[in-house]
């Protein structure tokens, strides 16, 4: 089920699972019986989380989408998006999200109204069938986020099919940008780690005085919560050279609980590929609560909203359940009532975060969040 | 320098009001304001009459009205009836002597009250035989406004040829012509739906005939006299009694002239009085009475007997609707008898709601007093206030606080009483009584809450029908999608959706269908009265008037700077052809 190249024959299981669903339909409405959808819930309350397994992983809670008056559209148009997918498999052939919600205009009364309505749609059909939309012939338009520092990326001329060797280090001040699919990318490097980052501006600051040459590192600009390509680039590159990832991003909820999270053990949402999605080996290097007091930070007062994520997460998201120090560190958040920003370092020195915060952090890891 | 006058010189100038003066100068009040409502008022107070005559006494009512155009603002109005006739001696005070007549001083149900309707509309020529085998008598009569006695112009006495009793009147009179809610039209076809027994045929100006002919031929259980209320008695009405009774004890006096007053009673309100029960009516003073009146308030008197109002009953109310308007659903609610001051009164309420009514602009209000139709003055009316403070939104009418609500219905509200409380001598809106209002409100809430439950009904089904059809559509696209995928032949596709079909029935209710079912809709009583588009239309001359009035009005509301010069700049365009002109 690993997604390679090279394993584009055994596509055909999807269609066949595609063909078998809509025959065992077909016998269930034949039987004047009303039929059924078995969609895998995806959902945080429907994974689990271990760390030898290192990433969540679906339990076998399932939404049965029977047909109903009020599921009949749904219902035709999961149909619909399934005929689709089996048509682009077979023809080897791929569609965006986008193209695929426009593709939906031809259906008449059943057509996507709004491009959510047919992710929706694909990401259920994905999780039914347990593979990555890749497989089913979907591609995202995400990007997947910029890479600079001493790596080698070995990509194919796709005109000659010959290797070409993309050096990282020499971009200047622009970057390497991870193509939606690199299931097929190959790395050269001698870097000591990964240095996966939240903001673009703190990624252009560290590119710019050359951070990556000082410490011999991978700099990855996740902008944000971090795509599906951009995780697994960074799996790929870490599994191969065997390298560690450190993850550096606002101190904040969302930090934390979105990006760090969903980086290391995948999400709820999309918890049937997260074996592949997820960087198991990360390590939260900062911005920590401690730090915002260790470093003296500026900070802004949590909103409501924030003091209301940060109990959620401990309540419900296995991953937090499962460690005690992730639970202190939200814990201690909520009685500092503040959050600080990775910008916020530039209050001791525009270099600071490079002279001072960076090296110190990764010379100790006891100041890390697992 | 101006002389200073005496009082004796003033005096010369100070005399005698008499009513039927008073009443020339003040038509206003009696719904002779304008032109339009001329015609109204006088067919109103002729065919109130004629009804009032012919229930009293126990003949089916059948009334011809005409009007006859004989120049732009000049009617002829002819009403005749087959009522019990007058007898020659009385006409000329019946018809020229305001405050004249046998309704004011006695409690029972009836349309007219006052005694002053039809006499304002005079000079008039009256025609009345009171039997088959009588000579029948004609005047001719106006009012004498100085001593508001009638002048007879002119009588003799006539045969009426195939007539055996009844009344005819003619009055020459200004007035216009309108169609729509407040016309002659739309009066006479709401006295016949609230008034079942009665046919009404109806000329008008324009020689078309209108026959409304009675759905029933049984008269209105006859309306009893009661005696006042002491609760209703006011002070100057109780020293009337009191002078003109033939009793010789204030007891007994309190017994005899009162209803609901027996020997213990009055003797409870002598007490509370301080009056003895034996004092001669005749002696009391003043000051008494007004003891007498507290002492009335202070007893507990037992409410007036009821069985002296005789309602439409909600089933002829809801008939009647039913005739009037295509709707999808009727209801009615009747309270039981209710008293003001003394006055016992009924309201009765019916509905009428969807089907071919406007659904965007607020409800459509028919009032009724005795079983005349209100057409004037809805703003100033109990009735439209009660309906104002009603929660329609929770009976699922929009509504904004305060104002009428808005939906396709009308509401239909009748008041009986044995005196209703009118706002003006116009007889047109019923006064703010807290007891009258609170009444209507329940009548209107009992009949809300079977609206609501019939609107909630129709969303259901609404909803049913909704998913019904939604259904339908996305049957051939799962069909579709799965031949498509498992390529299934085009007879299995069509089996398929077939099974569907019978799959999602299975899951459904049943579906009830809601339209509009009502075989009494009579489409050309409804369009009686009904505006018509071209009749509405401003005449030239007016049009300036309006135009400008509006303008004058946009400068008020709006105080944009740059409209304002443009207004002005047209003001003078206009005012410089004018002098071109002259």
């Amino acid at each position: 089920m690993t997604p390679k190249k090279q394993e584009k024959q055994t596509d055909k299981p999807v269609v066949v699972r595609i063909v078998s669903t809509a025959q065992e339909m077909y016998t269930t409405i034949h039987q004047q019986k009303q039929p059924q959808l078995k969609i895998p819930l995806r959902a945080l309350s429907n994974v689990e989380y271990n760390e030898t397994d290192g990433f969540f992983k679906l339990l076998p809670g399932v939404k049965l989408r029977t047909l109903t008056a009020s599921t009949i559209r749904t219902f035709a148009q999961t149909l619909r998006m399934m005929g689709l997918s089996k048509q682009l498999v077979e023809t080897e052939d791929i569609a965006t999200k986008r193209e695929a919600y426009y593709v939906s205009k031809n259906w008449g009364d059943a057509r996507f109204l709004e491009q959510p309505e047919s992710d929706t749609v694909m990401d259920d059909l994905e999780a039914m069938m347990g593979v990555n939309r890749e497989q089913i012939g979907f591609i995202p338009e995400e990007k997947g986020g910029d890479v600079a520092g001493e790596l080698v990326v070995i990509d194919v001329d796709t005109e000659t099919n010959k290797e070409l060797e993309i050096d990282c280090t020499k971009f200047g001040s622009g970057a390497y940008s991870v193509p939606s699919s690199c299931e097929h990318l190959r790395f050269k490097t001698k870097a000591k780690f990964i240095l996966a980052i939240e903001t673009s501006g703190m990624f252009e600051r560290l590119n710019k005085h050359k951070y990556w040459k000082t410490a011999n590192c991978i700099l990855v600009s996740m902008g944000g919560v971090p795509t599906r390509a951009c995780r697994r680039f960074i799996r790929m590159l870490a599994d191969s050279q065997k390298i560690p990832v450190y993850v550096f991003t606002d101190g904040d909820p969302y930090g934390f609980g979105n990006i760090y999270r969903t980086l290391k053990v995948g999400s709820g949402n999309a918890a049937h590929i997260n074996e592949f999605f997820c960087v198991p080996q990360a390590r939260f290097l900062g911005v920590t609560p401690q730090d915002i007091v260790d470093y003296k930070l500026p900070t802004h007062p949590l909103k409501e909203i924030d003091v209301k994520k940060i109990k959620d997460m401990i309540k419900n998201d296995p991953f937090i359940i499962h460690y005690k120090s992730w639970q202190k560190a939200l814990e201690q958040m909520t009685k500092m009532k503040v959050r600080a920003e990775q910008q916020a370092l530039a209050k001791w020195g525009l270099n600071y975060v490079i002279d001072t915060y960076l090296p110190e952090k990764i010379a100790n890891p006891k100041t890390w969040l697992p | 320098m101006t002389q200073q006058k005496t009082a004796e010189e003033l005096a010369k100038k100070q005399r005698e009001i008499s009513i039927a003066e008073f009443f020339e100068k003040n038509r206003h009040l009696l719904g002779f304001d304008n032109p339009r409502k001329a015609l109204l008022t006088a067919v109103k107070e002729g065919v109130d009459n004629a009804l009032d005559a012919c229930e009293e006494a126990r003949i089916l009512p059948e009334v011809n009205v005409e009007m006859i155009q004989l120049a732009e603002n000049r009617f002829r109005v002819v009403m005749e009836d087959n009522g019990p006739g007058i007898i020659p001696k009385q006409v000329p005070k019946i018809f020229a002597k305001l405050l004249y007549g046998s309704k004011f001083h006695k409690l029972a149900q009836s349309r007219g009250q006052q005694g002053i309707g039809i006499s304002a509309a005079v000079p008039a020529s009256i025609t009345s035989k009171t039997g088959p085998d009588k000579k029948a008598y004609h005047c001719k009569l106006k009012i004498n406004t100085q001593t508001n006695n009638p002048d007879i112009l002119e009588e003799k006495e006539t045969d009426w040829e195939g007539k055996n009793h009844g009344t005819r009147i003619e009055i020459d009179m200004e007035g216009t012509y309108i169609k729509g809610r407040q016309s002659v039209d739309e009066y006479l076809k709401e006295t016949a739906i609230v008034n079942p027994h009665v046919t009404i045929i109806y000329t008008t100006p324009e020689a078309q005939q209108i026959i409304f002919p009675r759905v029933t031929e049984t008269l209105p259980t006859e309306a009893k006299e009661i005696q006042p209320h002491p609760y209703g008695v006011e002070l100057g009405r109780l020293m009337k009694m009191l002078e003109t009774t033939e009793t010789k004890t204030l007891q007994q006096f309190l017994t005899t002239e009162f209803c609901r007053v027996g020997a213990s009673a009055a003797k409870e309100i002598c007490e509370n009085a301080s009056l003895l029960p034996t004092a001669k009516p005749h002696n009391i003073t003043r000051d008494m009475t007004e003891q007498l009146m507290n002492g009335i308030q202070k007893t507990k008197i037992m409410a007036p007997p009821t069985d002296c109002i005789s309602p439409i009953t909600a089933e002829l109310l809801e008939r009647g609707l039913r005739k009037e308007i295509n709707a999808e659903f009727y209801c009615s609610a009747s309270r039981p008898p209710a008293v003001y001051r003394g006055n016992p009164f009924i309201i009765e309420v019916a509905l009428a709601y969807g089907g071919e009514q406007e659904a965007d602009s607020a409800v459509r209000i028919m009032r009724f007093a005795n079983r005349v139709p209100l057409l004037y003055q809805q703003g100033a009316c109990a009735i439209t206030s009660a309906i104002q403070n009603t929660a329609w939104r929770s009976y699922g009418l929009n509504q904004s606080a305060g104002s009428l609500p808005v939906g396709p219905c009308t509401i239909v509200v009748h008041m009986s009483s044995v005196w209703v409380p009118f706002t003006s001598e116009s007889k047109e809106a019923l006064a703010h009584y807290p007891e009258i209002t609170k009444e209507i409100k329940l009548a209107l809430q009992d009949a809300g809450r079977k609206l609501a439950s019939f609107i909630s009904k129709k969303r259901r089904i609404g909803d049913e029908a909704k998913k019904r059809s939604y259904i339908e559509k996305y049957i051939p696209h799962v069909a579709e999608a799965i031949t498509e995928i498992a390529s299934l032949t085009v007879q299995q596709k069509q089996e398929m959706e077939q099974n569907l079909r019978t799959i999602l029935e299975k899951t459904r209710g049943e579906l009830e269908d809601i339209s509009i079912d009502n075989p009494d809709y009579d489409p050309e009583l409804a369009k009686i009265g009904q505006e018509e588009e071209t009749e509405e239309e401003i005449p030239p001359e007016e049009e300036t008037k309006t135009r400008r009035k509006a303008k004058e009005e946009k400068k008020t509301a709006g105080g944009d700077d740059d409209d304002d010069d443009k207004d002005d700049d047209h003001d003078e365009e206009e005012h410089d052809g004018q002098t071109r002109l002259m």
